[in-house]
């Protein structure tokens, strides 16, 4: 029996009429590199940010390490609008603010890069240092903190040492060539102690070596912190080149799943991708 | 590699206080200079414009601080600071008002039959410590320390109960309900009796002496040592609040600087990034909005040292936009562009522009165009100018150590392009 990381059930997410997500059940194990595709539009994004606590599914429910962290069901004026399944199966509301369940350990980084511009890249990774402070404000001001601190550094700079960001340390973030800035959002993703790590889109916009590099860049932290990793992503090299496991979504809807294999010979997938020919 | 850090973090240090007391004691140097030497140029003299313009800009200094906390380093835009203020000085005013000047009779709140609060806070330490000499010292010095703390608590005690509902909101909407807030603080310190639904009123002047004045309390210029005949033998009154001022700025800088102040900054860079970091949003925007706040009450409390009197009147939102363009003018998130700024900012309206308000003959030849306001003229194309020329303010992001260093930090980045 696999070990459960992140379990989806039901997962749906509607904007006014609009079904982003409609009941997605994903499951994901430990130490596994699970890809969630799909055409432009189909949903993926949404499903990140209802994992990560940024939107409030409508219906459904996530667990992670079998402990149920986001449950919802439909309410007030979605209570008419809901066009999605499984009406009626959750009947309590939970809702995790995205530090919260960062703190659990599950930490993201995002589509466009978003890092902090006027820090440096070490000061970038010390920042997710913080959620795991004990120190109150009072003493982080008299500096009665100082070992917490200097361990904070220490670990931060031996982060970025193992993740051949070390000689960058003292430039500004955004002052990094594009791959780096990649690099560095996965640091401090890394930085929060997640056991899970969700990437959106992590070869956006990379050229094939940097894609490459970055294909065993994710292989190396997996196994050097021992995570589970969640992707979406566009560049199918990529992904069938890492992945355990692929999920396929289209139109919020969950059409597939399976190894790569399977998923890139299920007619569904190709249908979803190129279209349905016309005289089929 | 740690080692060199750390006895490079201790020289800094080092040179930080050594600095200080440097300043500290030019200050009270130059300020007693005609104590030692008889004719002294004018200049010096502790009644002189300077020393009136230096106490201005050393609370400004520490009110444009704290906004910038606020605006420059949270990214919260801001705009309650008046309010802040008045809750400071009335609180320090309130508690430090001598009794004898709140009895019914003829005392200051007269209109009213007498203050609610009827002690003061340095008269109490008096009681203790004896009224006269040393034991005076110490009671005035305590009582106002205490009466600054309590005031700086008052207004970040009404910056934790407006941030509840308003830190929800983001960037403009921000500063015009914060604006609001400082607006409805003023009219309600302004106003003398509020009558209830029931029937029953209740009379704000017993506590706030309605509009009108309130004086008496300690100001900048108890802090100097007068002999028994009367006369000054040493002038302290723009050392002291230069210690106390330094004192806020340093914890202020501690905490920009310690891990609290980077998640402050992760907040104003980018949000969105600084919650999925595990950045307990709401909770680091309360905080520094109440640090904040605590500080501007401190600072206005000094204000109202300074000004001698006080009354809620000149608390409107213009002088919010003073302090914010004082830190505009310094660079939105740097302390020590802030502390320039404000000494320009007073300088100039006060001293070095003030001629512009007279006429003035040259040569035989009236100059036109020289009469009252038209410093203010002068005054706003200065700014202009000023904000033309440095777009992110005379220090931008960067600290008065910065510019000794041999090797710039590269801060040419995209660093204020992409405000979300």
């Amino acid at each position: 029996m696999p070990n459960n990381v992140l379990r989806l059930e039901n997962i749906t997410m509607q904007f006014g009429g609009v079904v982003a997500v409609n009941n997605l059940s994903m499951e994901i194990n430990e130490g596994e590199i699970v890809a969630l595709i799909g055409p432009n539009g189909a949903g993926k994004t949404t499903a990140f940010n209802v994992i990560t606590g940024v939107y409030q599914p409508t219906n459904g429910r996530v667990l992670f390490h079998d402990e149920a962290i986001i449950e919802n069901f439909p309410k007030g004026k979605m209570k008419k609008l809901y066009a999605g399944e499984n009406n009626g199966v959750y009947k309590s509301t939970l809702i995790k603010t995205p530090d919260q369940i960062t703190k659990l350990g599950m930490a993201r980084t995002f589509q466009n890069i978003r890092l902090f511009k006027s820090m440096t890249v070490f000061e970038n990774v010390l920042v997710a240092k913080h959620l795991r402070k004990t120190s109150n404000v009072f003493s982080a001001i008299f500096r009665f903190n100082a070992q917490e601190e200097k361990k904070m550094r220490e670990e931060t700079l031996e982060l970025l040492k193992l993740l051949d960001l070390e000689d960058v340390k003292d430039e500004l973030a955004t002052s990094l060539p594009y791959g780096k800035q990649r690099h560095l959002e996965i640091a401090r993703a890394l930085a929060t102690n997640p056991t899970l790590l969700l990437l959106d889109e992590p070869a956006a916009g990379m050229n094939p070596q940097e894609t490459e590099e970055l294909t065993a860049f994710i292989r190396r932290i997996r196994k050097d912190f021992n995570l589970t990793i969640l992707l979406i992503e566009h560049h199918m090299n990529l992904v069938m080149d890492i992945s355990d496991r692929i999920y396929v979504i289209d139109f919020g809807k969950h059409i597939a799943d399976g190894t790569p294999e399977t998923v890139s010979n299920n007619p569904r997938v190709i249908e979803a991708y190129l279209g349905v020919s016309e005289d089929a | 590699m740690n080692n060199l850090n750390k006895t490079k973090s201790a020289k800094s240090t080092l040179i930080v206080i050594l600095s200080l007391f440097a300043f500290w004691g030019l200050l009270l140097l130059v300020e007693n200079l005609n104590l030692f030497i008889p004719n002294v140029p004018k200049l010096f003299t502790p009644t002189s414009k300077l020393f009136m313009v230096l106490r201005k800009v050393i609370v400004y200094c520490l009110i444009a601080v704290s906004l910038n906390l606020l605006n420059g380093f949270t990214g919260l835009f801001s705009l309650g600071h008046a309010g802040f203020m008045l809750l400071g000085a009335y609180t320090f005013a309130i508690l430090t008002t001598p009794i004898s000047l709140k009895v019914p009779e003829d005392g200051i709140f007269y209109k009213y039959g007498g203050s609610v609060v009827n002690f003061s806070l340095q008269e109490s330490f008096g009681a203790i410590f004896g009224t006269t000499g040393a034991g005076g010292t110490i009671s005035l010095i305590l009582g106002v320390l205490f009466a600054l703390v309590i005031a700086g608590c008052i207004a970040a005690l009404f910056a934790y109960l407006i941030g509840l509902p308003v830190l929800r909101l983001k960037s403009d909407y921000l500063a015009i309900a914060t604006l609001g807030f400082a607006e409805i603080i003023r009219t309600i310190f302004q106003c003398e009796v509020i009558k209830l639904p029931g029937g029953g009123e209740l009379v704000l002047g017993k506590l706030t002496n309605g509009a009108n004045m309130i004086k008496g309390f300690p100001t900048l210029n108890s802090f100097n040592v007068v002999n028994s005949a009367g006369q000054t033998t040493l002038y302290l009154s723009t050392v002291v609040p230069a210690i106390i001022v330094s004192v806020c700025i340093v914890i202020i800088v501690l905490l920009i600087n310690s891990t609290y102040g980077r998640s402050f900054k992760a907040i104003r860079d980018d949000e969105i990034a600084a919650e999925a970091m595990g950045i307990n949003l709401a909770k680091h925007k309360i905080l520094s909005f109440c640090i904040s706040a605590f500080f501007a009450g401190v600072g206005g409390a000094l204000y109202a040292m300074f000004a001698t009197t006080y009354q809620a009147k000149p608390f409107t939102s213009v002088l919010t936009y003073e302090i914010l363009l004082i830190v505009v003018i310094g660079g939105i998130g740097s302390v020590s562009g802030s502390c320039i700024g404000s000494f320009l900012y007073i300088a100039c309206s006060e001293w070095w522009l003030r001629f512009l308000d007279e006429p003035q003959v040259v040569a035989g030849y009236q100059v036109p165009l020289l009469k009252d306001g038209f410093r203010m003229v002068v005054f706003s194309i200065v700014i202009m100018i000023v904000v033309l020329f440095f777009r992110k303010g005379i220090m931008g992001t960067k600290e008065l150590p910065d510019l000794f260093k041999f090797k710039k930090p590269k801060l040419k980045g995209k660093v204020s392009d992409n405000a979300e």
